[in-house]
Parts: structure tokens; C-alpha cells; sequence
């Protein structure tokens, strides 16, 4: 009797898990096509950062090899800011404020599920950026790198988007739907110019380069930089350890929002 | 064993504030498993608070909710229950059968797609967006993300509005299909004659507070009144004056008398007018029921 039971429980258990990853599975799937078939969202989001690029970084700057490197590798990070950016803020400000993540609370999704699926989307946007970008500098830019230094760079800039990911998080937890556009704007132009990826700290006032340690971005180009070979030559370490903290802190700042939200 | 007076969800003396408005003020509420619940109540009355709290979509201030015996933000509690809310805010870009598919993941041993495609009457919009779909047609495609997972237990926050009424009789025949088989339900409403037909229980709502409760019978009884209805050609001054009588209209040759004693005004009538046909009695409704309530609650 209890042995039939326990089996009886143990299916259960077992089921419970197949659907969980069943869940996260449909959840990202889900997201994708969401987005695909949003292309107001999707299209702007893929343009901007080439095309900022292609004026500012390429058109621009025509005489240095050293100026088209130093400005791939922080136009790389200035490009997966946004989808991560865009995508958690704009995402969930809307679908809090609409009911849909009340709704999916209830229902009960698996709370895991809705973030990783949108930050997979992140991902995959930070993906096809840094791509278009790459494509763009070793074509127009003269940019020459080892395949390492290549992919090292798409690593960096795909998994840049986690602390642009906890950040958009914290601000959709509490901006409302119609706000949160002009709020995100309003943090990420000023801190792309203020981190020295359209233009190296050292052309910018002394006081803006002291600020730069306060912004994700900037510790995030640092690591791009150093994969170049144009870094200050010092330890890559405090600046992955400044993005893990900020990551953390805004996930949990979020996460508590969030709870009282819905 | 399933018990009869199995208790599923309640609020116990529940308060809610939300800035300076007190929007739940020491609500009590039990849900039994087979039962339907109905609140209602004018807006801002506290129906959706309450509701939000059995969900754990809020916390209240003061008091507790409890759902199976748990608090209702546990997995284990949610995944037992379905539910459809007021604003439901379902992406407009997913069909019908993307959203089925993964509401479905959620739960442990879901209902087929097929069962509940049946079950809401959205055979032909599976493969249509929801955006593309009419208020009525959104409404059902989210009452079958609502009974999708094989819920014990239902909420709906106002089911039926934006429906028409061969939709609605669909949904409410389904309703009564789900609480034949054991299922709870609980619905806020504004159709008194949605109550009416599906609550076998009742709890008024006003200003944050259960003004009355009890069965739907009870609920009437706590109205006196009746509607005496007749063609005579007493005049109504002469009606009116009598005791017990509310009030007196006179429509053409037809009169309708409100009494809270109907028997004294029928005797009256029928030995002052000898002549008279059509008569007709009728005990006031829960809407009649209702608007009094509140209105001694006001």
C-alpha cells in the first residue's frame, strides 16, 4: 500500500519536473515568436546600434586602426545594452501594468521560466548585434583579429547583457508602461557617453573619466577592451567582479519590487 | 476522502489598505469545495481586493488568506487553481493555441487541449491571434486558460462582461458542469442574475465590508417586499393610504402596489373590488434585494 503510494508520488514528482522544463522551453519558445512578430520592437532594436556604428564609429573616424578597434570593442557593448535594456524594462513594465504577469503568477507559471526566457532573448539579440557589427569592422573598419579575440568578444558581449538584464528588471518592476521608454533612454544614451564608448575617457573632461567606475557599462567595455589589447593593463578581475555585484544588487532590489507589485 | 464541508480557501478578518483608502476592513470568507461563491457588491466595493488576496496577488495588512490550508503564494496551492481576471492583459501576438500549450505546462496533470477547447467553445480561434479577436472571444479563450490546468478550485472577476448571452449561458452551463464534478468556485459580479443562477452562496460587499451573506434564498428573504400586481379601477390615492403600503403605480387600467405584507393588501383588494383580474404576487428579486442591502448599509 505505501509502496504504491510512494510510486505513485515519485510519478508525480517526476511528471512535475518534465513539465517544469517543458515550461521553460515553451516560455522562451514563446518569447521568440512574441518578439519576431513585434517588429517595431524588433527592428529598431537590431538597426540603432549599426547604424550609430556605421556613422559615429566608422564614418567618422576614417584615419586610425587603433581608433576602429578601440571603437568596435565599445560599440559592441553599447549594442547588447539595448535589447537587455529595452526588453526587461520596456517587457515587463508593460506586462505587469497590463495584468499578464499577474495572470501568469496565478497560473502558476514557474517564476524562473519568465526571466530566463527574455533573457535568452537578450541573448540572442546581443547575438545578431555583435554579429552585424563584427561583419561591419572587418569590412568598413580594417578591424584584424585572431579567431579567439573574435569570439572572446562575442562571448563578453553576449554575456554582457545580464547586468543591463537585472537593471531593465528593476526598472519594469516599478516604471509604468508608457514612462518606461523615455526612463531607459534617459539612462542608457547618458551612460554609453559617460562609460567612453562613443569616445575614449581620456578625450572627455577629468571628472567624467573619475565617474566612469560608477557605471556598469563602462567595467563591461573595459573587459572588451582588454580582449584587444587597448585596456589600462590592469587586472580584468575588479571590473568583472564590479558587473557581478551591480547584477546582483539590482536583481535583488527587483525582485523585491516586483513581489510587492503583483 | 473527500468531505463535504471540505474548506478550500478563506479570508480570515482580512484588511487591505491601499494609501489612505481602506479597501478590505476584517473580511471573512470561506469557499467549500462544490460551492459557488458570489460577491457582490457596487464598485469599490472590495470584490477585487478580496479576490487578489485569495490569490496572493496582494497580502493583506491585517487577518489571513489561506488557500488549501496554505499560503495562496505557494506553487503547490496555485497550481490547484484556475482563474480569470478582470484585466487579463494576454499578449496580443500568441493564438489562442500557443497560449492553451503553455498555460497548460504550468500544471501537473492539465486537461487535453481538446477538453478544453470544448469546454470554452473556442474550436475555430486556435489558431488565431488573440489580438485579432473580439472582446467575447478574448473573454473565452481566457476562461479556457482558466479551467486548462484541472482546477479544484475558480476564481472569475466579472466572467461574463463583454459577453453575449448565448455566451453567457455557454460559460454558466459550464460552470455548473465544473461544480457537478467537485469544483469550487468564486466570481464577483454585476449581473445579479448571473448570482442567480449559478451562487449557491452569497456575500454582499460594501465599502470594504460583508454587509450580508447566506444562500440565495436567504438573501432575498432579508427583503420583505413583495410586488402585488392586478387590473383594477380603485384609485391609487385610495391604495396608497392603506397600511403596509410602499408605494402605488398606476400604469392604464393595470396597478402595481410594492407592501411588505402582501396577504393584508390582497384581502383589501379583493373585498373593495369585486371586479378585479390578473392579479399577481410576486416576492422581490436579489437585485430588488441587493439595492436594499446596500442601501441600509449606505
Amino acid at each position: 500500500m505505501n509502496v504504491v503510494i510512494e510510486s505513485d508520488l515519485e510519478r508525480e514528482a517526476d511528471s512535475g519536473r518534465s513539465s517544469r522544463l517543458q515550461s521553460y522551453l515553451l516560455e522562451a519558445r514563446f518569447e521568440f515568436l512574441r518578439v519576431l512578430r513585434t517588429p517595431a520592437f524588433a527592428v529598431p532594436t537590431l538597426l540603432f546600434p549599426p547604424l550609430f556604428y556605421l556613422l559615429f564609429g566608422l564614418l567618422l573616424n576614417r584615419n586610425s586602426a587603433n581608433a576602429a578597434h578601440y571603437l568596435f570593442a565599445t560599440y559592441s557593448v553599447f549594442g547588447v545594452m539595448a535589447p537587455a535594456l529595452f526588453g526587461f524594462g520596456v517587457g515587463i513594465a508593460i506586462e505587469r501594468e497590463r495584468g499578464w504577469l499577474s495572470l501568469k503568477r496565478v497560473a502558476p507559471m514557474p517564476p524562473g521560466a519568465y526571466l530566463l526566457a527574455k533573457m535568452a532573448m537578450a541573448g540572442l539579440f546581443a547575438l545578431i548585434i555583435y554579429l552585424v557589427l563584427a561583419t561591419m569592422a572587418f569590412t568598413l573598419g580594417g578591424v584584424r583579429l585572431e579567431a579567439w579575440k573574435w569570439l572572446l568578444l562575442g562571448s563578453i558581449a553576449v554575456c554582457g547583457v545580464l547586468p543591463f538584464c537585472a537593471l531593465g528588471l528593476m526598472i519594469g518592476s516599478r516604471a509604468n508602461a508608457s514612462g518606461a521608454p523615455a526612463l531607459i533612454n534617459l539612462i542608457y544614451l547618458p551612460m554609453a557617453f559617460l562609460s567612453g564608448l562613443w569616445m575614449p575617457l581620456n578625450l572627455l573632461p577629468e571628472f567624467i573619466g573619475r565617474m566612469a567606475p560608477l557605471w556598469p557599462a563602462y567595467h563591461l567595455s573595459q573587459l572588451a577592451l582588454a580582449t584587444l589589447g587597448h585596456g589600462d593593463g590592469s587586472s580584468v578581475t575588479p571590473h568583472l567582479a564590479a558587473l557581478v555585484g551591480f547584477t546582483v544588487v539590482c536583481f535583488v532590489i527587483a525582485r523585491r519590487w516586483l513581489a510587492r507589485a503583483a | 476522502m473527500i468531505v463535504a464541508t471540505d474548506k478550500l480557501a478563506c479570508l480570515e478578518s482580512a484588511s487591505k489598505h491601499f494609501g489612505s483608502v481602506l479597501a478590505l476592513d476584517g473580511v471573512d470568507l470561506q469557499v467549500y469545495r462544490g460551492q459557488v461563491l458570489a460577491l457582490l457588491g457596487p464598485n469599490g466595493a472590495g470584490k477585487t481586493t478580496a479576490i487578489s488576496l485569495l490569490l496572493g496577488l496582494q497580502q493583506p495588512d491585517s487577518g489571513s488568506a489561506l488557500l488549501f490550508g496554505q499560503s495562496p503564494q505557494s506553487l503547490s496551492a496555485r497550481r490547484r487553481l484556475g482563474a480569470m481576471l478582470q484585466t487579463a492583459g494576454v499578449p496580443d501576438t500568441l493564438t489562442a493555441g500557443e497560449l492553451l500549450t503553455l498555460f497548460r505546462s504550468y500544471y501537473p496533470r492539465p486537461r487535453t487541449i481538446a477538453d478544453s477547447v470544448a469546454m470554452a467553445g473556442i474550436e475555430e480561434l486556435l489558431g488565431v491571434r488573440y489580438g485579432r479577436l473580439s472582446g467575447g472571444q478574448q473573454r473565452r479563450v481566457q476562461f479556457a486558460l482558466a479551467i486548462c490546468g484541472r482546477p479544484e478550485i475558480l476564481f472569475f472577476d466579472e466572467p461574463t462582461t463583454g459577453l453575449d448571452i448565448e455566451a453567457r449561458e455557454t460559460l454558466w452551463k459550464t460552470i455548473r458542469q465544473l461544480v457537478a464534478e467537485g469544483c469550487a468556485v468564486v466570481l464577483t459580479t454585476h449581473y445579479l442574475e448571473e448570482a442567480e443562477a449559478l451562487a449557491d452562496h452569497v456575500s454582499v460587499l460594501a465599502r470594504g465590508r460583508i454587509i450580508a451573506a447566506g444562500s440565495v434564498p436567504q438573501i432575498r428573504a432579508r427583503v420583505s417586499q413583495r410586488r402585488v400586481r392586478c387590473v383594477s379601477r380603485l384609485p391609487a390615492a385610495a391604495i396608497a393610504a392603506w397600511p403596509e403600503v410602499r408605494s402605488v403605480e398606476r400604469d392604464g387600467e393595470r396597478i402595481e402596489i410594492v407592501t411588505d405584507s402582501a396577504e393584508s393588501v390582497v384581502r383589501q383588494l379583493l373585498f373593495e373590488d369585486s371586479g378585479l383580474t390578473e392579479l399577481e404576487v410576486r416576492r422581490a428579486g436579489l437585485a430588488e434585494a441587493f439595492v436594499e442591502i446596500t442601501r441600509e448599509a449606505a
